[in-house]
């Protein structure tokens, strides 16, 4: 029985990092290298350790994978590659390399850069660690080494994420990463052929039970702005701005809409540009349909300009830093917090300590460095969005790529027990929780290729389709099989002799008699009579009689001798000892 | 394994395939040819083409062709909607087709024939830019046509196969197997058919077969197919370039170790020597320019175009044109130039670097942006008469200048002398694809660029490859009707083991037969088995095993235990688990070995004799009161026995001790 081994390398925390060490028939693969974001110390990063103490880790890892750029599934890239020193591939979608330096260069710089500490890492590791990674399309089947063999499928979740189809001899896994099994605006529902792996990964953070209304939204702000308000979304610059963008920009060119809405991304302007050029991993639907044109394409949405934030009447205006900690965002905030005519929209999850965080849980003033108190009388609303799937999306995946066992990872373990169970029960496959940090082990079965001669196969398949259908029947197949020069080769017995020359077969014969007792029946007689009686007996086996002889395959029955010295003699080879003994003690007992 | 060619054309090629009891088409390309003997169709009345006299054959009644056969200049053309040449049929059929693989969107123009208008039932698989480009193609073909509709569709000519032969083109098929393009419908509903396939995915196709695209370079999303099996490889190159501006590169390691490789899709311009070609484009480009003349390229709207854009757009900066503007004119101009910035993973590494940065891959978007290229539906569209301007360059379609705007561009430049039409696009000669124009005062230039492969670089490409069988185009073994004086254009008849040529409409027995194939043993099976070496290196061990046949997927098994109305003891007799088989011979060392080892199992009574016979040295032994004779030859021994079974049993298991076996 071969194995398959899985390490969570992020320890005990339930959300936070992902990364997994996954041991496949003597490879050892990185699957995602995440950070956590609530660690300023080296809790931030996976316990690498664990691979190697000390010394170097490259010889130990065959190749690391990223499914998509969010920072719990990439940001320890720079830190492995730079500063542990890991040399060896790594790859990940297109998108995903083109937008995984943006986000983690805005984290480097958002998160440490103000208290003047320098992050672990710099612009020029996140760069240099770039140059290191593979970008790879979907469904492209990618050898890594001699014996590794990827494909990702497209997960749904955000640009670029990727769920991975691994496969190291006969051994197979798919990693999911986070998917989304559900079409939404900006993105397509995940796929996976029927893969049938040894293995399937699932990511289970299941998906918020309360989905955020599209249409309250759009409805709130519409309000808002109908009444001379200004609507401020604090937002990171990717991902949510374009869901938040495109949703805007479609619903103000139906309604004929002329408010003004402002992106003001500052640095971060280009990133758009990369949803842009990568429109094709949005929602298939946009994609299929050039003549919509690029959905990132923004028709109604003008650059922001600083000049904006004191213009009269009503407008909506996207800033960065989504947490309104620091930038553009908290500057317009304290601008637009105390009329009750404008609004707020937090479209994400705010780190304690962020005055996003602080409005978030009700706070009605917040308090600034220099004393400054800013009266939040604007409305807040808050809005979340599904990238993960439900409990129907992993069950819906496992009946897609039927997986012969489940390792369910990262989600609560009390919701998941319920799921576990519905797995095993629905599915007949085992399941397993991977929720604390334990490695677990999945044993699979071996597969042994044989060569095997085409003509015998087409014989062995014609004689079975000449005989009458019968479930029972059986497809028996023997064979020799030759081991040579490390091909494995089933032959008949003819072939394995002819192969090797110098050896030839040495029969090893048996003949025995049985006296026939007086009898008046002629020879051919008794002959006919024992016929009936093997014929019964050995019913599953070709009994046949020729003139003088009764063959039972290769077992031969003949009477020899005349008048009262008459013998039954039958004959065996050796390779027939078992049936031989047996038709010659069942034809003793008759006498 | 059968091949069977369904298309003249070695570009726009058709093949099917029979292998393993499945039936693919390799390429489903449109033979364009028969357009050139239509009339060109103007966007508008035109007084040349309508005012064409009938032409007269001096055996054909003039009132039974009813004006279908018109003449202008020396030339005969047919004054209907034209006709294409779509996969032959009736040679293969169409419903047994399991799938189709298209290598590049020029070969996938036919596509809508055989889905919409064949029983076909099977799948389509093509890379998503070789779909988005053939609809592009398949888009602005129909259009052309639809716009500029023909009452009457001439049939009568086709009767009379004097006619047959017009223009003297050198028509190998029947003018009645030519068809009328399909509709817009036919389009929407055959792409829908096509299932999206990346380069190097491994596609499973019904268990018997493993179908793989990989980049042949050629253009954006282009691809060679490997068909394989465990034990066979088949390779298909269609058109294939070593050129790195666009596409991704060539994968050319993939297709080694082939048992066959089929090869189309060469050169068609194969005389032409493509390194001085753009120059003398850029050339022509910029002297017209100069003299205030107007330079048309007629174009596809794919391909080329854009490194035309991005080269020419240079060009003219370097030369102090930068004030002159491009026109590219095309019912899918738009939409041509944004798929082409959004295809980052099928470009050549330097311009998929380029997203990275974020730039776009193609600097098109950027002269759109500067106003240098502008793009139309038509020239009739609006903005299009304010925006336009004299001197400029303008592509525009169709390549055959037998429909599209184009028609109505060369009517209105042909009589300058200072304009310049420049033909980039191989598919048409050139001449031919002017004949319905003449006499033309404006000045023709002939600048193929051709980036598929060369008979040069074809022929060391297989000699790389080394192929057991070479399978190709019979044309391809002498020199282009364009020149035939040149002996080196053609594929070396050295270059493989074995090389078999073919002819449209055959259908040739490719020698690949299976001799072996692949089953997998169950790991129960395995455990059990005890494997003896029989020759230094060589183990073996009897096998057996229950064949389940799932998928196409064989696999052994372990035998049951028991089996209904089987006697118990019987079973492993059923199965034979328990046969062994012994071999070499027994010499006098092995007959010393066993009456030794028969000494020590208590049984002395035994009577030797040994005699010489015409196959070596017979040994009879006598023992147990002469109840047990064994007679030892080379090729075996026997055992007779005439008396108690134990005795037998308990012989047999002294000499099999003796004895090598397995």
């Amino acid at each position: 029985m071969a194995q398959i081994k899985v390490t969570p390398l992020g320890a005990g925390e339930t959300v936070g990092k992902r990364c997994f060490l996954l041991s496949i028939g003597r490879k050892n693969i990185m699957l995602d290298c995440g950070m956590d974001l609530g660690f300023k110390d080296e809790r931030m990063f996976p316990d690498f350790s664990y691979i190697v103490p000390e010394g170097q880790i490259t010889s130990h890892i065959d190749c690391v994978i990223i499914s998509h750029f969010h920072l719990d599934h990439c940001g320890a890239l720079p830190y492995i590659t730079e500063i542990i020193g890991y040399s060896g591939p790594i790859y990940m979608t297109h998108p995903t390399k083109a937008i995984a330096p943006v986000l983690l260069e805005d984290m480097k710089k958002s998160a440490f850069d103000q208290k003047g500490n320098s992050f672990v890492y710099t612009s020029q590791m996140i760069k240099d660690c770039m140059k290191k990674v593979t970008g790879i399309p979907l469904y492209e089947s990618v050898m890594i080494g001699s014996e590794i063999e990827i494909k990702a499928y497209y997960a749904g979740h955000a640009l670029g994420a990727a769920m991975f189809w691994i496969r190291v001899g006969f051994q197979s896994v798919v990693y999911t990463g986070d998917y989304n099994m559900t079409a939404d605006r900006h993105l397509g529902a995940a796929w996976i052929d029927n893969l049938k792996p040894d293995l399937l990964i699932s990511e289970a953070t299941l998906r918020n039970s309360r989905p955020y209304c599209e249409k309250d939204f759009l409805k709130k702000v519409h309000g808002c702005v109908a009444c001379g308000g200004k609507v401020l979304i604090p937002v990171f610059a990717l991902e949510k701005a374009q869901k938040l963008c495109i949703l805007l920009e479609t619903y103000w060119d139906r309604m004929n809409l002329k408010y003004p809405i402002y992106f003001a991304m500052g640095s971060a302007e280009n990133a758009n540009s990369y949803y842009k050029m990568f429109v094709a991993w949005a929602n298939q639907k946009n994609t299929r349909n050039p003549s919509n044109c690029n959905v990132f394409d923004f028709k109604c949405i003008k650059t922001f300009d600083r000049g904006c934030i004191d213009d009269p009447g009503s407008m909506i205006v996207f800033a960065t830093p989504g947490m309104l900690h620091t930038g553009l965002s908290l500057q317009i905030f304290k601008k637009w917090a105390s009329n009750e005519n404008n609004m707020l929209v937090i479209p994400g999850y705010c780190v304690q300590g962020t005055v996003g965080h602080k409005i978030l849980c009700g706070a009605k003033k917040v308090t600034f460095e220099n004393n400054q108190i800013v009266e939040i009388k604007m409305s807040v609303e808050f809005i979340r969005f599904n990238t993960h799937s439900d409990e129907n999306g992993i069950l819906k995946l496992i009946q897609n790529c039927e997986p012969r066992n489940v390792l369910l990872v990262h989600g609560d373990e009390i919701k998941l027990k319920h799921l576990k169970e519905k797995i095993r029960d629905e599915y007949k496959i085992d399941c397993f929780l991977l929720c604390d940090g334990e490695t677990k082990v999945i044993t699979t079965p071996l597969k042994i290729p044989l060569n095997f001669s085409v003509e015998k196969l087409k014989n062995q398949i014609t004689s079975f389709n000449a005989k009458p259908p019968d479930p029972k029947h059986r497809r028996f197949l023997h064979g020799i099989l030759v081991m040579k020069e490390g091909k494995l080769t089933l032959m008949d017995l003819p072939g394995v002799f002819k192969e090797n020359t110098g050896k030839s077969r040495h029969a090893l014969n048996f003949a025995s008699y049985i006296k026939i007792e007086m009898s008046v029946l002629s020879s051919l007689e008794i002959l006919q009579n024992l016929y009936l009686i093997l014929k019964e007996k050995l019913s599953n086996w070709d009994v046949e009689m020729s003139s003088q002889t009764i063959n039972i395959e290769r077992v031969a029955v003949v009477i020899v001798g005349e008048e009262k010295e008459r013998r039954i003699c039958i004959t065996w080879n050796n390779q027939d000892e078992d049936l031989g003994r047996y038709i010659f003690g069942l034809l003793q007992s008759i006498g | 394994m059968k091949f069977y060619c369904l298309s003249n054309d070695p570009v726009h090629s058709c093949f099917v395939v029979t292998f393993k009891e499945l039936t693919i088409m390799l390429d489903c390309g449109l033979v364009m040819e028969p357009i050139l003997n239509f009339l060109p169709l103007p966007l508008v009345q035109s007084s040349k083409f309508s005012s064409c006299p009938n032409w007269i054959h001096p055996r054909v009644n003039e009132s039974q062709l009813d004006g279908e056969l018109k003449k202008t200049g020396n030339h005969v053309f047919i004054d209907s909607p034209p006709e294409f040449q779509p996969p032959l049929e009736k040679i293969v059929d169409f419903s047994e087709i399991d799938v189709i693989l298209i290598s590049n969107y020029m070969n996938m123009l036919a596509l809508p024939y055989i889905t919409e208008r064949t029983n076909f039932k099977g799948v389509v698989y093509a890379t998503e830019p070789t779909l988005q480009i053939a609809k592009f193609y398949l888009e602005e073909l129909v259009e052309y046509i639809e716009i500029a509709p023909k009452a009457n569709k001439a049939c009568k000519w086709k009767e009379f196969r004097e006619l047959h032969n017009l223009n003297n083109l050198n028509l190998e098929l029947s003018p009645w197997k030519w068809k009328k393009l399909f509709d817009i419908d036919d389009v929407h509903k055959s792409l829908s058919r096509v299932h999206i396939a990346g380069f190097d995915q491994k596609i499973d196709v019904y268990g018997a077969l493993e179908v793989s695209p990989i980049s042949s370079g050629f253009c954006l999303g282009s691809a060679n197919w490997i068909l394989s099996t465990e034990m066979e490889k088949i390779s298909y190159i269609s058109g294939s370039s070593t050129l790195t501006t666009q596409a991704k590169p060539i994968n050319q390691n993939s297709l080694k170790n082939s048992d066959v490789v089929i090869m189309s899709g060469l050169t068609q311009a194969p005389h032409i020597n493509p390194d001085a070609i753009l120059g003398d484009l850029c050339m022509n480009v910029v002297l017209t320019l100069r003299n205030n003349g107007t330079v048309l390229i007629p174009c596809y709207p794919s391909g080329v175009i854009y490194d035309l854009f991005e080269i020419l757009s240079q060009r003219l900066d370097e030369s102090g044109l930068t004030t002159i503007p491009m026109f590219f004119i095309s019912p899918v101009a738009e939409h041509s130039l944004a798929y082409s910035n959004i295809l980052a993973e099928w470009l050549s590494s330097t311009k998929q670097n380029k997203v990275y940065i974020p730039d776009e891959p193609f600097p098109h978007a950027n002269l759109v942006k500067n106003a240098r290229l502008k793009f139309f539906k038509h020239i009739f569209s609006e903005g299009f008469s304010s925006e336009f301007r004299q001197p400029c360059v303008i592509f525009c379609g169709h390549p055959s200048l037998r429909f599209g705007d184009i028609v109505h561009l060369i009517e209105l430049y042909g009589s300058n002398p200072n304009h310049t039409i420049i033909f980039t696009e191989p598919d048409f000669p050139f001449l031919q694809a002017l004949a319905p124009f003449n006499p033309l005062q404006m000045k023709v230039v002939y600048c193929p660029i051709e980036t598929s492969l060369n008979f040069q670089q074809a022929n060391k490409m297989i000699k790389d490859l080394k192929p057991e069988v070479l399978v190709i185009p019979k044309v391809y073994t002498h020199p282009p009707l364009v020149a035939p004086h040149r002996e080196d254009l053609v594929i070396d008849r050295l270059i493989a083991k074995q090389i078999i040529t073919f002819k449209c409409g055959e259908c040739i027995k490719l020698p690949l037969k299976r001799k072996k194939s692949q089953v997998f043993l169950d790991p129960e099976v395995a455990l059990n088995l005890i494997p003896q070496e029989i020759q230094t290196g060589v183990k073996v061990a009897p096998i057996s095993g229950l064949l389940d046949v799932r998928d196409n997927v064989h696999n052994i098994r372990k035998c049951d235990e028991v089996v209904e109305g089987v006697p118990k003891q019987l079973v492993s007799s059923l199965f034979k688990k328990n046969a062994t088989y012994e071999y070499g011979s027994m010499g006098p060392m092995d007959i010393d070995l066993f009456l030794k080892k028969l000494k020590q199992d208590g049984i002395s009574d035994v009577k030797l004799t040994q005699t010489s016979e015409t196959d070596g040295v017979l040994t009879k032994i006598k023992l147990v009161n002469e109840e047990i004779e064994i007679n030892i030859s080379e090729k075996g021994t026997h055992i007779i026995c005439e008396g108690k079974q134990s005795w037998r049993l308990q012989i047999r298991d002294v000499l099999m001790s003796c004895m090598n076996r397995f």
